[in-house]
């Protein structure tokens, strides 16, 4: 219920903006309709969604939620099968090359040579998107600038560092100036140092060159610096909207429960204090707008089962519990295939 | 930009790969050489085909397959690499670029050709040591012979390569695939004196029409007559056979799976 309640708010909120501004710009991207079936299961059911001009935008899910299908999808990697995608003004299905110069890539797994050094990489990839010489060497100096990689430009790129390496996939997928930049969970794999300052290089490009950025992430926080946030959940879209609107979505505070038998724990609360409690994965969590005055009576009458307690503000985290009813991070670690 | 800049530029990257890969430029030389040595000087006394001319030596008749082995594997070396592109996610970067797979497999066989070739020229050049010393006519023509003989096994190699998942898959399927072929096209035994079904299988094999006028041209000066209307046709053949394998090549580019790597 909840889930196609969103859907439908997050759909209307879309069409009143677009009704309000019409004709003033059309979107950097609107998707509709979208299913990809693998032939065992289907990995998008009926995705629909727009992304403004110099919008930063992340689709949030957990792995095997579809996100990377979609991005395989909008990046012309895979034949769209059903459904409808205007990208830049091109329709993703009969212009895709016309789009692709348009488009900046950032897969989830380096596309860069190793072999090759950083300016070479630089070089090669712009000579691939059709980049005159004379344009391509101010272009490589100003990319090597931006991203700090100038000291390093004749060192073979298997020398980089795993942070230097993905601002050296960035650097790349910028070079021939896309006007929309895809990026497939862009931060696998780096530090909480080197994370933080790749999202502030594409927080810096979204108001310094006006460029659309669309990512994927399973990471809650990297969708918290986003303008808007697509949920997905097994192939469908649950919510898109902004973080803080997804947030306030949750009642209230958030009461996390760590219990042995969280079954048996939920049970009881209900039962004895007449909470709306939800156990998910060996958790029990309670949203309440007065969860903070319910610790104190919890802990005095079920205390001998509660393991650990918190209590706190809703995260995007507990927005994508109450949509899909389970954890974003279980299960992280694996392989991406969705 | 001229039209050749993005296929270009794919080029000049398997080039450069190569050039900082000394191991892969050696191997792919040396192994024939020692191919070349040890077999043609144990089957020298021992072996002698049916149908080869008089006067000419078993370690003379052998250079040619010899030399076709040195193409076979580079071009070999070469096709791996896609295998490991393709692994390592370095293809998807090329597969959402504006540039269509068509070109990008022309790209890729062209720098395994050019691979080939080099490793090719530097083994002729060892010719004269064994005795073979083609005329200038000769010698240029066996170079283009050479290059569309590099094509053909790049191509195939191509195609196998981009439907293949890992290098040991392509180990496989080399073996046995791209050896027979080269074990069939007479560059270990001549098709003369061989029962029927054989000689049909060699007459099918794409590499034996090259590897006739090869052994044709190399072993010239040998031969009272070269015989140029049969050379005129085998080349023809073989640049036939090259271009039905690069288009396999390309087909199997267009339905290769881009999954996750």
């Amino acid at each position: 219920m909840v889930e196609s309640d969103t859907t439908t708010q997050a759909a209307t909120e879309e069409s009143t903006h677009t009704r309000q501004t019409p004709g003033t710009e059309e979107p950097a991207l609107k998707a509709q309709h979208l299913c990809f079936d693998y032939g065992r299961r289907l990995a998008l059911i009926d995705v629909g969604f727009t992304v403004r001009r110099s919008e930063l935008f992340a689709f949030l899910g957990p792995n095997g939620s579809g996100k990377s299908t979609l991005f395989r999808l909008l990046s012309t990697l895979v034949p769209l099968q059903v459904g409808r995608v205007t990208m830049l003004g091109h329709n993703l299905e009969t212009e895709a090359f016309a789009l692709r110069r348009k488009l900046g890539v950032v897969f989830q797994h380096p596309s860069i040579d190793n072999q090759l050094t950083v300016a070479e990489n630089l070089l090669y990839h712009g000579r691939l998107y059709g980049l005159s010489a004379n344009e391509l060497k101010s272009k490589a100096a100003g990319m090597l600038e931006l991203f700090e990689l100038g000291g390093r430009a004749g060192e073979l790129a298997s020398t980089l560092s795993g942070g230097l390496a993905r601002r050296l996939e960035l650097a790349k997928a910028l070079l021939h100036g896309p006007e929309l930049l895809l990026l497939d969970e862009p931060t696998t794999g780096l530090d909480p140092a080197a994370r933080r300052d790749f999202l502030a290089h594409l927080e810096r490009l979204r108001s310094t060159q006006q460029v659309t950025v669309v990512l994927t992430t399973h990471h809650t926080d990297e969708a918290e610096r986003c303008d808007r946030v697509a949920v997905l959940d097994r192939g469908r879209l649950v919510a898109v909207a902004t973080p803080a609107e997804l947030k306030s979505q949750v009642g209230g505070e958030v009461l996390v429960l760590a219990a042995s038998d969280a079954a048996l724990l939920q049970h009881k609360i209900k039962l004895e204090f007449r909470v709306p409690a939800v156990a998910v994965d060996g958790t029990v969590r309670i949203e309440h707008p007065r969860a903070h005055e319910l610790v104190t009576r919890l802990m005095e009458s079920l205390g001998g089962q509660i393991e650990g307690i918190s209590l706190g503000k809703p995260t995007l985290e507990d927005a994508f519990v109450h949509l899909t009813g389970h954890r974003l991070s279980v299960g992280r670690g694996g392989g991406e295939q969705g | 930009m001229a039209f050749w800049s993005k296929p270009g530029a794919l080029w000049w990257r398997e080039i450069t790969r190569f050039r900082r890969q000394r191991s892969r430029l050696l191997g792919a030389l040396l192994q024939p050489l020692v191919f070349w040595l040890l077999l043609g000087a144990g089957l020298k006394a021992s072996f002698r085909p049916a149908g080869l001319a008089p006067g000419v030596s078993y370690v003379r008749y052998f250079y040619a397959g010899v030399l076709v082995l040195v193409l076979l594997f580079t071009a070999i070396f070469s096709t791996i690499s896609v295998v490991e592109d393709r692994r390592q996610g370095y293809l998807q970067g090329v597969l959402v670029a504006p540039i269509g797979r068509g070109l990008v497999v022309l790209a890729q066989a062209a720098g395994a050709t050019t691979l080939a070739m080099a490793e090719g020229v530097i083994f002729l050049l060892l010719g004269p040591l064994a005795g073979i010393s083609p005329g200038p006519w000769q010698a240029a023509w066996a170079l283009v012979v050479m290059a569309v003989l590099a094509f053909t096994l790049s191509s195939v190699g191509l195609a196998i390569a981009w439907r293949i998942e890992s290098t040991q898959g392509f180990h496989t399927v080399m073996n046995l695939i791209l050896i027979p072929l080269w074990l069939l096209s007479g560059a270990f035994f001549p098709a003369a004196g061989t029962p029927l079904w054989l000689r049909w299988a060699m007459r099918l094999d794409p590499l034996s029409w090259g590897m006739s006028a090869l052994q044709r041209l190399l072993l010239a000066p040998a031969l009272a007559t070269p015989g140029w209307s049969e050379l005129l046709r085998e080349t023809v053949v073989a640049a036939l056979f090259a271009a039905l394998a690069f288009a396999a090549a390309v087909a199997s580019a267009h339905r290769s799976p881009v999954g996750a790597p």
